[in-house]
């Protein structure tokens, strides 16, 4: 039973990397803008798209 | 044919078009081809016509004091040789497209190194190369795309300001993090009878909880000290000072059992509530981060100004503007400070001051007030008084209004206080009864009183029911500052209203045409002269007309008189158009008394006035009438003359007491005279002119259309349209006391529950590790739960 002991130290450090993780993500300021980010993921696919239409006009 | 502008969406003709897209002016066509050229045409697919209107777009001179050094040292926030970062406020942000344009600011131009935008907050942060690109082009490029920014005076503090709060979130972390692993290490204490081979790691985890909840103590539930030995110095009981009392005896008593080897504490217990009030408290603070609800009269005004120094323009920072200088004031510009005219042509919008309708002439020599916009031409004046001491700066420093708002503590403190004392008093009992009975037992049961009956609960039903209460508010565009507004709301007995721009809607003005019937020559004759001029009251003729279908008709000879009028030439008649003293100056007889409008004459002969008629908004006679059978007093302000009397008293009533042509200042001492006379006031209304009479009420509601739009310093922010369903809003806002009131209540119950046991001595960890989460989480759903049912039944019927 003595290998709790251990088991527990490590679910308290991962716990605890967990939250280094949290504290490191707000001091970097992920927690100030909660929307931008989800659409700003939109985009990168399509500009490619809207480089072929481009040339197409050109054409 | 009827199409809609590709661009900004707008109504428009088929006159200018590119292959299939059709575009209401050259200024959308342009931004379309700036995007089509840069492959950026994906603007166009994400939203449908996203963009904003191009239209009476910006004179190129209206940034000029950007190349100013100091004002550049004011707006940049960090600048190295070849990059520089800057914050705009871009009121125009509203989808998806606009983010997408303006991250991809860089594509358009390679000056621009790197762009953010925040949607909430509507900013903008750019990196730039100021060697590629100035500060000035920077902003007209932003400007001819459509996102102008607003950059004024005050701006810049506030934008430092709007920082969100790390040092909650970093608290609610810890706190979080350190509840639920002393919650599980706890678990084999709470079954410690039943399973039997962990007596030597029984020690183990009471340790490692008691390191657990230490930094729990020291900094997650700093606050709650703070405050509660800060009202304490100030001799006044608040609700923390309970709160931290019952944290420390709890943490006391845990570190007594642990090292006497006695129990293993309430260690748990302590973590959750700590855990769960600071997540209440965050609850309630989240805040409308678009809006500002500290506006003062610097943020109306413009950064910079133009300054004539011996004929030649020079840029300067409004704040170094001094007595005697020559200011140049261009078409669509504010007044920046008091002045007196140099020139002819001044044509001032003081709306925004006095909540008057109609521009004004202003003759050569007169004063002009700052917070006027010049309608106009180009104006010169010279500086009388500088911004800081100019009449509408000055009913801000008003000795008025030097008065903390909403002084009077929350109605939860003196709760908390009622509820300390019988706190207290228990204890004693319980102390004194168990002295008689059994000593050994008074430590335990008096402690055990302490922890369990923490008025936690009551602050917990009042942040998350107050932070619900906000949240479905802003679902109807009520948007408050904060609770205590909600708490004032509640005391109200008196309204007061503004009509221009609260009862009246600003956006839609429409002409009335009193008078001769014109016939349709004429009236085609008329439209064709306003169609040349550039007065906003012309355009608003020819808009009137524009609907007629009326024949093009070639102008023999058209004169006009800057700020007075046109006379003109067409289809053989002699045409003047003009205020009534410009057509009296011609010799033109008017029957009756001369009234603000514009006057028609034909061929010498008075035709009739238009006249400028704010249309009122749907639904506010029925608001008003509600409202009064709720027992409110109901006033009116009007800074305007008391021409719409008559049609005021058929919405409002003839029981309604109203003031017209009032100033900032009047209205200001009206709100006074009603708070002195006992009354609780709240005060709707908009502008500059309202902003005293806004700060002096006890909530002031300030209505806009845009919600881009600046309004002045209030307690909440209403959209226009929410304006006739505020009885219903305000009816709901006061709902938020019944409600703490019922589930405080309900936490009153478990309370009894943890007294039987805590008087008896008998409250083992684990009756406080189940009553603590199950209290803290019925609180927060049914509070939750009985906001949303409210806001649903008060939800508002549409109007026909």
């Amino acid at each position: 039973m003595s290998v709790l002991v251990i088991l527990i130290i490590v679910s308290v450090l991962v716990a605890g990397g967990f939250l280094i993780a949290f504290l490191w993500s707000v001091n970097s300021g992920q927690m100030e803008d909660d929307y931008t980010p989800s659409v700003r993921m939109l985009f990168d696919d399509e500009l490619t798209n809207t480089k072929k239409s481009k040339s197409k006009i050109q054409s | 044919m009827q199409q809609h502008c590709y661009h900004c969406g707008t109504a428009c003709d088929d006159s200018i078009f590119i292959e299939d897209k059709f575009f209401c002016c050259d200024g959308c066509k342009m931004v379309f081809q700036l995007l089509d050229e840069n492959g950026m045409c994906q603007y166009y697919d994400l939203t449908k016509m996203p963009g904003t209107s191009a239209k009476g777009v910006f004179t190129s001179e209206k940034y000029n004091y950007l190349d100013s050094v100091a004002i550049q040292d004011q707006l940049i926030q960090f600048k190295l040789v070849n990059q520089a970062h800057v914050v705009f406020y871009l009121p125009q942000i509203h989808c998806v497209s606009c983010v997408f344009l303006l991250e991809n600011l860089h594509k358009i131009n390679p000056g621009v190194l790197h762009s953010q935008t925040h949607f909430e907050k509507k900013e903008i942060k750019i990196v730039f190369n100021p060697t590629e690109i100035s500060l000035k082009e920077l902003v007209q490029l932003l400007a001819f795309i459509g996102y102008e920014p607003m950059i004024h005076l005050g701006d810049n503090d506030w934008l430092k300001k709007k920082k969100v709060n790390k040092q909650q979130l970093y608290k609610i972390g810890v706190a979080g993090f350190c509840f639920s692993n002393i919650m599980m290490l706890s678990f084999p204490e709470y079954l410690s009878t039943s399973v039997g081979d962990i007596g030597n790691m029984r020690s183990f985890f009471v340790y490692l909880n008691l390191l657990l909840s230490i930094p729990v103590l020291l900094f997650s539930a700093k606050g709650f000290f703070i405050s509660a030995f800060t009202g304490l110095r100030q001799k006044w009981l608040n609700i923390d000072a309970p709160i931290a009392l019952a944290i420390l005896v709890t943490f006391g008593r845990s570190v007594y059992e642990i090292f006497t080897h006695t129990g293993a504490g309430y260690l748990d217990s302590m973590s959750g509530i700590v855990f769960f009030m600071l997540v209440g408290r965050w609850f309630q603070d989240k805040s409308y981060d678009s809006f500002s609800f500290e506006r003062d009269y610097t943020s109306f005004f413009p950064l910079g100004v133009t300054v004539l120094v011996e004929g030649k323009e020079v840029n300067k920072p409004l704040s170094e503007i001094v007595k005697d200088e020559q200011l140049l004031i261009r078409t669509n510009e504010m007044v920046a400070a008091d002045a007196v005219l140099l020139t002819d042509g001044a044509l001032i919008d003081y709306s925004f001051v006095t909540g008057e309708n109609a521009p004004i002439e202003v003759p050569k020599g007169a004063t002009v007030f700052a917070g006027g916009i010049q309608k106009g031409r180009a104006i010169q004046v010279v500086v009388v008084k500088p911004v800081g001491q100019s009449y509408i700066t000055e009913l801000w420093n008003s000795p008025l209004l030097n008065r903390d708002k909403n002084i009077d503590k929350s109605f939860v403190h003196p709760w908390s206080q009622y509820f300390t004392y019988v706190l207290f008093s228990i204890a004693i009992v319980t102390g004194i009864y168990w002295w008689w009975v059994n000593p050994y037992n008074v430590l335990p049961a008096v402690t055990s009183v302490l922890i369990v009956a923490c008025p936690c609960s009551l602050l917990l039903t009042v942040t998350f029911t107050y932070g619900n209460v906000l949240r479905h508010l802003g679902k109807y565009k009520m948007y408050c500052k904060n609770s205590s507004v909600l708490e004032a709301m509640e005391k109200i007995d008196t309204i007061v209203f503004d009509k221009t721009g609260t009862l009246t809607n600003h956006e839609d003005t429409e002409l009335v045409y009193e008078g001769v019937e014109l016939t349709r020559q004429e009236a085609a004759a008329i439209y064709n002269v306003t169609r040349e001029s550039l007065h906003p009251l012309s355009q608003l003729i020819t808009k009137y007309f524009s609907t007629q279908n009326l024949a093009p008709l070639i102008i023999d000879n058209i004169q006009n008189f800057i700020g007075k009028g046109t006379l003109a030439q067409c289809d053989q008649k002699i045409i003047l158009i003009g205020s009534g003293s410009f057509l009296q100056a011609h010799g033109i007889v008017i029957n009756s008394e001369i009234q603000s409008g514009v006057y028609i004459a034909i061929n010498e002969e008075c035709k009739g006035i238009f006249k400028i008629n704010h249309s009122y908004r749907i639904g506010v006679a029925n608001m008003i009438k509600q409202l009064k059978i709720s027992g409110y007093d109901i006033h009116l302000l009007s800074g305007d003359r008391p021409t719409e009397k008559n049609i005021l008293i058929t919405i409002l009533g003839s029981d309604i007491p109203m003031q017209f042509e009032q100033n900032p200042n009047d209205k200001l001492n009206y709100i006074q005279n009603l708070q002195t006379n006992g009354h609780k006031v709240l005060m709707v209304g908009d502008g500059l002119n309202d902003a005293g009479a806004l700060k002096k009420s006890d909530v002031g509601i300030a209505v806009t259309d845009q919600t881009h739009l600046f309004t002045p310093a209030s307690d909440a922010i209403l959209e226009g349209e929410m304006v006739s369903y505020l009885h219903q809003l305000i009816t709901y806002a006061k709902k938020g006391k019944t409600i703490i009131i019922l589930i405080f209540a309900l936490s009153i119950l478990y309370n009894l529950v943890g007294m039987y046991f805590a008087t008896r001595a008998q409250l083992s960890p684990m009756v406080a590790a189940i009553l603590m989460p199950i209290s803290s989480i019925s609180i927060v759903s049914l509070s939750a739960l009985l906001s949303y049912s409210y806001a649903r039944g008060l939800r508002p019927k549409k109007l026909i």
